[in-house]
């Protein structure tokens, strides 16, 4: 005779239904238990499969400090290897010389400041040419709007497509395009920023209020004018929000961007780390985070202001 | 209907406030305005959009363009195995990057948590230690670490890994803020320790929450981790580079179009999953 598990008593002296109950009950317990084991396997299997496809297996020789030659794990071989790099970078500083020592350690500000009014000039340009694009494009791909289901998709596949591809890869086809440069820069993150902010345009139109629009049609406008007085004003706060939002984005992006050749503070890091110029990289990185600490601040308290003076927004 | 003209300038003899801008606002507006259009001639002046140059750059864009169809197909198994493994590679090295940066941050998390890390000091320097990861971008990172370990996919998944720890760190702790105090105060209340209380009120809340915030930041990081190997941190992105700096546009293109495609698919698998895990309702994700 079954006995009921953690009970001890048998089961014909329950009723049906709780002997029915504690059957499903097992059932489903087993089955749990099932799916949990196989995809833990599964996770397993993918995790060793990724880390022996990542090289963290790998062997590398190692020269030691009294000459001998040792073959140890990669990573472990590497860990001191980045402390020393990392310790390079930083900058000596003696409190007596402190100002000829700043002085030495930004030698360059000259060029770096003029690189960084690039930076965020390319930023700059580069959200206005996104914002342009998606505001245009944000229409016809939000389900409310769109005029035919051709439309909205062949417009939503465009913007997948760009903002898939990253501001690098457009920067690498823009810089053979147009030359060495920033208006490469420009347009490859301007490129991609359409499609990042096209997608969150388009999600603040689908969620706006269409009983405006049905006003403004009952009355006579044509579909553009039902988006201009009955989108626009609703969507507005929430399109300058995402927009400041990409503009700090777009900051970090111009900075990198010169790493293929399109214009910015990128370059000067490639430079400083083929020329193993260390504690110029620490520069470059502390002028980068100041700069974007302050544009984060300030774009904060703008977007505070403006949500606050509209009651609305994200 | 022909009296409104008369009726309106009656009304704005009657409250000329509500008619026009006051002249303060009109000149914040036109000085902005301004300002706005002088900054942005004087960028278009500066980048040198002028409109021979921009002619000429999309005539070559054009061309570039119309060598994507028909798309380039290998004939051989070494070209494919060489793109797969190149793919393959991004994949893992996004894999392994977010899962090793969920390890890390799992942990840090509770220290930026309002509900767990009651010393307010420590809890604000945990914040700002998981913004300035995030500050790094990742291809710096990655160049570092190219210098440690050397070129390949172990440079990529550390530099993933370690800006990951940032952003997951940020996004666990508000997970577990955003928890429930109830379950908390059940535990307690039935003698339950610190640690059990964790365990049995606050995991239980916060890890849909987790897991869901884990999938959405390995398609993004598939989506980034592609460039990663333009500086030789591994992945499809060596090949792309390698493809578009020897103008092979019609190759470059199909490499572009297997990126796009294997986004879409972890896209969709990790969608499944998601509505899986959390059972399809949809759990919080902020930003």
């Amino acid at each position: 005779m079954p006995l009921i598990p953690f009970y001890g008593i048998p089961m014909t002296a329950l009723s049906p239904a709780i002997d029915q109950f504690e059957r499903d009950y097992a059932a489903a317990r087993k089955s749990a238990l099932r799916i949990n084991t196989v995809s833990t396997a599964l996770f397993a299997v993918c995790f060793v499969a990724a880390a022996w496809i990542g090289g963290f297996f790998d062997m590398t020789d190692v020269t030691l400090s009294n000459g001998d030659r040792v073959s140890m794990w990669k990573i472990w071989a590497g860990l001191p290897r980045l402390g020393e790099y990392l310790y390079k970078t930083l900058p000596v500083l003696h409190w007596e010389t402190l100002g000829s020592d700043i002085a030495n350690w930004f030698w360059r500000w000259k060029v770096w400041l003029q690189l960084l009014l690039e930076t965020i000039l390319i930023a700059y340009m580069a959200t206005l040419f996104g914002v342009v694009g998606a505001f245009l494009l944000s229409f016809p791909a939000s389900r409310n709007l769109a005029p035919n289901r051709f439309v909205l998709n062949l417009t939503r596949r465009y913007l997948e497509i760009v903002r898939t591809v990253p501001e690098l890869v457009w920067a690498l086809i823009f810089v053979f395009c147009f030359g060495v440069g920033p208006l490469a820069g420009v347009l490859a993150i301007g490129l991609h920023a359409t499609g990042a902010l096209g997608k969150l345009y388009s999600e603040a139109n689908e969620n706006a209020d269409m009983r405006p629009l049905e006003g403004i049609k009952a009355s006579g406008g044509s579909w553009f004018d039902q988006i201009r007085y009955g989108i626009v004003p609703q969507v507005v706060p929430n399109i300058i929000s995402y927009t400041l939002l990409r503009f700090e984005i777009n900051v970090r992006a111009s900075s990198i961007i010169g790493f293929v050749g399109a214009g910015g503070l990128g370059q000067e890091i490639r430079v400083a780390m083929s020329l193993q110029e260390y504690t110029d990289l620490s520069a470059l990185f502390l002028i980068i985070f100041v700069t974007v600490i302050v544009i984060d601040t300030v774009s904060e308290k703008v977007r505070h202001r403006i949500i606050g003076l509209t009651g609305k927004g994200v | 209907m022909n009296k409104t003209p008369l009726s309106l300038d009656a009304a704005r003899d009657l409250v000329p406030g509500a008619f026009g801008m006051p002249l303060q606002a009109k000149l914040v507006r036109i000085a902005a305005w301004s300002v706005f259009a002088a900054l942005t001639g004087w960028c278009l002046w500066a980048f040198d959009f002028s409109p021979g140059r921009i002619l000429e750059g999309l005539t070559r864009f054009g061309n570039v363009l119309s060598f994507m169809f028909p798309p380039h197909i290998w004939t051989t198994w070494q070209d494919w195995s060489e793109i797969l493994k190149g793919l393959g590679e991004t994949v893992a090295m996004a894999f392994m990057g977010t899962i090793l940066g969920a390890i890390i941050a799992f942990p840090l998390a509770f220290l930026g948590a309002k509900n767990i890390m009651p010393f307010s000091w420590l809890r604000l320097s945990a914040r700002r230690g998981f913004d300035a990861l995030r500050a790094v971008e990742q291809i710096i990172l990655a160049l570092i670490f190219i210098r440690a370990f050397g070129l390949g996919p172990l440079a990529g998944i550390l530099a993933i890994a370690v800006s990951e720890i940032g952003t997951f760190s940020k996004l666990f702790s508000e997970a577990i803020e955003n928890t429930s105090k109830k379950p908390v105060d059940g535990v307690k209340a039935s003698g339950g320790g610190n640690l059990q209380t964790i365990r049995f009120a606050i995991l239980p809340q916060a890890l849909p929450v987790i897991l869901s915030i884990i999938l959405y930041n390995f398609e993004s990081n598939t989506r980034s981790g592609t460039i990663l190997g333009i500086v030789g941190a591994g992945g499809i992105g060596f090949l792309l580079a390698d493809r578009i700096s020897a103008y092979k546009w019609p190759e470059a293109w199909t490499i572009i179009f297997l990126i796009i495609l294997t986004v879409y698919v972890i896209d969709g698998f990790s969608g499944f999953l998601r509505k899986r895990i959390i059972g399809g309702q949809e759990n919080g994700r902020q930003g």
